[in-house]
C-alpha cells in the first residue's frame, strides 16, 4: 500500500473559496488550477431567513440545496487543497456564511466589464473577517484598467492585494493562490506578533 | 425522459425518476456528521452484512483518502444522501474518516499556511 510506512494515512484537507459574480469565470478558474475535472455537488446549506421570504410559522433557519463546483490540488503527501466556487447568483449570497466556515481564505474573481458583480463578495468577506484577495480575470477584448482604477472602482482597502490573472491557465491561477496564501501569512503575522516565525519566508517566486 | 451519461434518470417535469432518498432508505440524516471535506478511506475490513449496490459503489471510491464532496459528485447524489451511505459504512467499520483541517479566525496556524504555500509554489 502507498501508506504502508505512514502511521497516518490521511492528508490534511483544507479549502479556499473562489467567489465572484455570475459568469466571471469561477468554474474556468477552478478547472484550470484543479488536478481533476471540476466536479459538482449539491449540499444542503442553512439559510438565514430574510424578511422577504420568511414563511409564517417558520422561524429562524431553513435549508436549501445549493450546487457547488469544486476542484482539488494535492500538495505533497500531507496536504490536499479543495477549491470551492461559490454559487454565483447574488440571491444566494447569504449562504456563504456556512460555505466559508473553516476556509483558509478566498479569491474574489472580478471582470472589469462588470465590476459591480464582485461588490457583494468583497463586502461579505470584509465583514466576515475572512482573508481574501481580488483577482481580475482579464478577458480577451476587455479594456485593461490599471490597478489603481480597479481599486478605486471596487473601493478596495489598501491592505487587500489585487492581482491580474487569466482564469484559463494553470500557471496564472496557481500564481493567484500563491498570492492569496502569502497574503494570509502576512496578515496572520501582523495580527499575531507573539508567534515566533520559524524562518524567514523564501524569496518571492519570480 | 432522458438519461445523462451514467447520471440519474431525469424527466423534464418530474426531475429525478429515482428520488435521492430512495438510495438512503428514506433517511435524511447520517448517524455521524460529515463535512463536504471530510476525508474517507476504506479500512479493508468487509462488513458482515451484504452491501447494497450503492454502498458498494461508495466503498469502491474510497480506496485512497477521498472527500465526501468527490464521492457525492461521482455517484451523482446530493451530499446529504452520500453522507447517509457513508455513515452506514462507518458504522460497520468499512471506512475510516478524518475531519478537515478548519482554520478558525483565531488560530494562526502558520505552519499549515507555509506548507500550503510551499506546495503551491512547487507546482509553478
Amino acid at each position: 500500500m502507498d501508506f504502508a510506512h505512514d502511521c497516518d494515512p490521511f492528508p490534511a484537507a483544507v479549502k479556499v473559496l473562489i467567489a465572484g459574480g455570475f459568469g466571471v469565470g469561477k468554474t474556468t478558474f477552478v478547472g484550470a488550477v484543479s488536478e481533476i475535472e471540476p466536479l459538482s455537488t449539491e449540499e444542503l446549506l442553512t439559510q438565514i431567513s430574510r424578511a422577504t421570504d420568511s414563511l409564517e410559522g417558520v422561524e429562524g433557519k431553513a435549508t436549501t440545496t445549493v450546487a457547488m463546483d469544486f476542484g482539488r490540488i494535492t500538495l505533497g503527501a500531507r496536504h490536499v487543497l479543495y477549491l470551492f466556487g461559490t454559487p454565483g447568483q447574488e440571491r444566494f449570497w447569504f449562504m456563504w456564511d456556512e460555505l466559508c466556515e473553516g476556509a483558509l481564505g478566498a479569491v474574489v474573481l472580478a471582470d472589469t466589464r462588470r465590476l459591480d458583480q464582485c461588490f457583494a463578495a468583497v463586502d461579505f468577506f470584509e465583514r466576515r473577517g475572512l482573508g481574501f484577495i481580488v483577482a481580475v480575470n482579464e478577458f480577451e477584448g476587455a479594456h485593461r484598467y490599471t490597478h489603481e482604477e480597479v481599486r478605486a472602482a471596487v473601493d478596495l482597502g489598501a491592505d487587500v492585494p489585487l492581482v491580474m490573472c487569466d482564469a484559463r491557465h494553470a500557471s496564472s491561477t496557481t500564481e493567484v493562490l500563491v498570492n492569496l496564501v502569502r497574503h494570509l501569512i502576512e496578515t496572520r503575522n501582523e495580527h499575531a506578533p507573539e508567534v515566533v516565525r520559524p524562518h524567514e519566508p523564501s524569496a518571492p517566486h519570480p | 425522459m432522458a438519461a445523462t451519461s451514467g447520471g440519474p434518470w431525469l424527466d423534464g417535469d418530474a426531475g429525478r425518476l429515482i428520488r435521492p432518498y430512495t438510495v438512503s432508505g428514506g433517511r435524511t440524516r447520517p448517524t455521524v456528521s460529515f463535512d463536504l471535506l471530510t476525508l474517507v478511506r476504506a479500512t479493508g475490513s468487509r462488513p458482515h452484512s451484504q452491501l447494497g449496490p450503492d454502498h458498494a459503489q461508495v466503498l469502491g471510491l474510497c480506496g485512497r483518502p477521498t472527500s465526501v464532496a468527490e464521492i457525492a459528485a461521482h455517484i451523482r447524489q446530493p451530499a446529504v444522501v452520500t453522507k447517509v451511505l457513508l455513515s452506514d459504512l462507518l458504522d460497520c467499520g468499512a471506512v475510516a474518516t478524518r475531519e478537515p483541517t478548519l482554520l478558525g479566525p483565531d488560530s494562526p496556524d502558520l505552519a499549515l499556511l507555509e506548507a500550503v504555500l510551499h506546495g503551491l509554489r512547487a507546482r509553478l
